[in-house]
């Protein structure tokens, strides 16, 4: 399980990455309050308590690594806070050159160290910070852009009983009714079938898919065959619900997400919650099973074609332009 | 068509946008004879829903005469020309909600139900003219809708009543029925009503419908005291009184029996340091509700009482006192109304007489002065308490 193996991999960089950032958020909370509480030892210290205007400098960059410690010890996201601090250390660097470029003797040997101690600080800041962000971008999509398998599972009740349910779902052709990504799916025979899927950028995927499992009223298992793009497999119980009157549908989807460039494509189409996917995919199921038809709205008005939540089109009816653009999209 | 759209926060306006359309089998639409700014029309305007566009046609209490029927109506149920009144909440009538008589929590009829689910853990109905989070409906401030699901929520008017008469019926009056009904009303029961704006009204009007021993309304605003008062009912004005010292006086020292929390979550208070505290945090959405007039509530509920919401939250509140809940046994109620469920008996009730939904009206205004309208409501000039539109 190449694909696991990776995942772990991510996983243990993206903990070292939060680790790191919090210790340099305690490290932030520590200087901050060090230079607002004790601001004229760390100017006496840094060789610049015979300025007036380290005086107000201290204070407020104090006041700034207490902002770094802030974002950096109650934020997850630590790659943005980081940067912040690298930003931080560019300011602490410039202003420590003016310093020592008008200052000899004793108070130029303590800028000299103190400015040392800041470039040791800058290296692990800028190491942290790189790190971090290739942690997030690796770490998007749940780390499925290294390939490897995804499994989604979904459940709705729906107030059908549980041979009308599945009676809808067998006939493969009404998958594509309240399945986003799917287009359409034609019977080649008993238990083979011919699925097409809207990619991303307008493309389209194909493959063969035969059913493996048929147990009617209460369970149809899938998978594709031959040489899919995306190997992929389903399963769908339908289990009846405690009224007597209801049933429970189960979906278990795994996909084995090849990596490169089509495994980057399906991961940026999953995008970031494809469980979200799934489950609208149920609700629209049990729209069209209890009322007929996928509900529309003015700000939804696209039915299963409606990918975005929010912010989408606003709540005011649609003018003829966008019904005939809609309509054929 | 003219429409009254939210135009940012505290902000409407009055534009053309284009005429609604058949999007679904089973739509209307409707031309509007009468609509209205309802109080949780303000909570939209003052920005604590999310989820509002730039664009969004409000309003959700309309009536008005059917125009179209998409060819899924059942015509038994609604034809061309019906005279009706829409209820807000959207409702499918078939799933397990709508069974149990639930409409407002309907698990078909919102198809933004994903963001809903996040924000409330399991998704709420739509509602017209309501925020995205409820659907992304256009609203009834308008002079055409689009009703969705038409064989299930309008409610045909085959008499002659008024607009006026029925048009609450949308909405403020189901709602505070419901507030009384929640509370399992006994003879013997006092009831105090927070809130005593058009729903805290209705709430009072029902409770005493239902047979309330005594009725009190709790309010700043000293011509909604009157209106109360007028109504025969007993004012509290919290600006002038401590109101649980006055609600000890007026029930023997029991407190009252039933407490109708009418305001929700933009209330005000008489102590400056507590509405402080929570207009700050509510400002800077370290909580998105002022729930002044529940706590206060909680507090005054007599040991074993009931507490019925009808006011609107959106998300989360500070300082709840789990404590006084728990420790006297309080039950708290609340729901988003299901009007579809108290239409027809409230419908009833006018025909009887038993109730005067118009006595709240100070206002009739043409649709195009709909901002003007707004903010006389929201600013409580001209001793407003409903506005009604005319599109």
């Amino acid at each position: 399980m190449t694909g696991l193996a990776t995942r772990e991999a991510i996983k243990a960089r993206q903990d070292e990455v939060q680790r790191r950032g919090r210790g340099l958020g305690w490290m932030s909370l520590g200087l901050g309050v060090a230079q607002l509480a004790a601001s004229d030892t760390v100017r006496r210290i840094s060789g610049v308590d015979d300025s007036p205007t380290s005086r107000a400098v201290v204070p407020l960059v104090g006041a700034r690594e207490l902002i770094h410690a802030a974002g950096l010890l109650t934020n997850r996201r630590k790659s943005m806070w980081v940067w912040t601090r690298v930003a931080g250390d560019a300011m602490d660097l410039a202003s420590l050159g003016l310093a020592i470029a008008h200052r000899g003797g004793r108070r130029r040997r303590r800028l000299l160290v103190v400015t040392g101690a800041i470039v040791g600080i800058t290296v692990v800041d800028l190491l942290t910070a790189v790190q971090a962000t290739r942690a997030k971008e690796v770490g998007a999509v749940r780390g499925s852009r290294r390939g490897g398998p995804m499994e989604l599972t979904a459940t709705t009740t729906i107030r059908k009983p549980p041979p009308k349910v599945y009676a809808f779902w067998r006939d493969l052709d009404n998958l594509p009714t309240f399945m986003a990504h799917l287009e359409k799916i034609r019977s080649t025979g008993n238990r083979t079938s011919h699925w097409s899927a809207s990619a991303p950028f307008g493309t389209n995927v194909e493959w063969d898919a035969e059913i493996v499992d048929d147990t009617p009223g209460e369970k149809i298992a899938w998978r594709s065959t031959g040489n899919a793009d995306v190997p992929n497999a389903g399963t769908v119980r339908f289990v009846p619900a405690p009224d007597g009157l209801s049933t429970e549908v189960h979906v278990v989807l795994s996909y084995d997400i090849p990596g490169g460039a089509i495994g980057k494509a399906v991961a940026r189409y999953f995008g970031e919650e494809p469980h979200q996917q799934l489950d609208d995919d149920l609700r629209r199921l049990k729209q069209v099973l209890e009322t007929g038809e996928v509900v529309r709205s003015d700000g939804a008005p696209w039915g299963k074609r409606a990918r975005k939540e929010f912010p989408q089109r606003p709540a005011q009816p649609l003018s003829d332009a966008e019904f005939a653009k809609g309509a054929q999209a | 068509m003219r429409a009254n759209t939210w135009a940012g926060r505290n902000k409407v306006k009055v534009r053309d946008v284009p005429d609604p359309r058949i999007l679904n089998e089973r739509d209307a639409i409707v031309r509007i004879t009468s609509t209205a700014i309802c109080g949780s029309d303000l909570h939209l305007v003052d920005g604590y829903v999310p989820t509002m566009q730039n664009g969004d046609v409000m309003g959700h209490e309309f009536m008005g005469e059917v125009i179209e029927v998409g060819r899924g109506v059942d015509p038994g149920r609604l034809r061309k020309g019906d005279r009706v009144v829409v209820p807000f909440p959207i409702a499918c009538g078939a799933c397990g909600a709508c069974a149990a008589e639930l409409y407002s929590c309907c698990e078909n009829s919102n198809p933004n139900a994903g963001i809903a689910e996040k924000m409330f853990g399991h998704p709420v109905a739509g509602i017209f003219g309501y925020s995205h989070l409820t659907g992304g409906f256009a609203g009834g401030q308008a002079q055409y809708a689009r009703v969705p699901f038409a064989d299930v929520g309008p409610l045909k008017i085959e008499s002659d009543l008024t607009d006026e008469q029925v048009l609450f019926l949308s909405d403020i009056l189901p709602t505070g029925y419901m507030g009384a009904d929640m509370c399992d009303i006994q003879s013997t029961d006092v009831v105090a009503v927070w809130g005593a704006g058009p729903v805290g009204q209705f709430a009072m009007d029902s409770a005493r419908m239902l047979g309330a021993a005594k009725v009190i309304a709790i309010d700043k605003e000293p011509y909604r005291l009157q209106m109360a008062e007028r109504a025969g009912y007993t004012p509290v004005n919290f600006e002038e009184v401590d109101v649980r010292s006055r609600l000890l006086e007026l029930t023997g020292g029991r407190g009252p029996d039933k407490c109708i929390d009418a305001v929700g979550m933009e209330a005000t208070h008489g102590s400056a340091a507590l509405y402080a505290y929570d207009r700050v945090k509510q400002a800077v959405r370290s909580e998105s509700e002022r729930p002044h007039a529940l706590r206060q509530a909680i507090l005054s509920c007599r040991s074993g009482g009931i507490v019925s919401v009808i006011g609107v939250y959106g998300g989360f509140l500070d300082k709840f006192p789990a404590g006084a809940w728990m420790n006297r046994a309080l039950t708290l109620r609340t729901g988003q109304c299901h009007v579809q469920r108290y239409m027809k008996p409230l419908l009833q009730h006018i025909e009887r007489g038993e109730i005067d939904p118009t006595r709240v009206i100070t206002h009739t205004l043409p649709l195009d002065q709909a901002e003007r309208g707004f903010e006389m409501f929201k600013n409580k000039q001209d001793h407003c308490e409903k506005v009604v539109l005319k599109p």
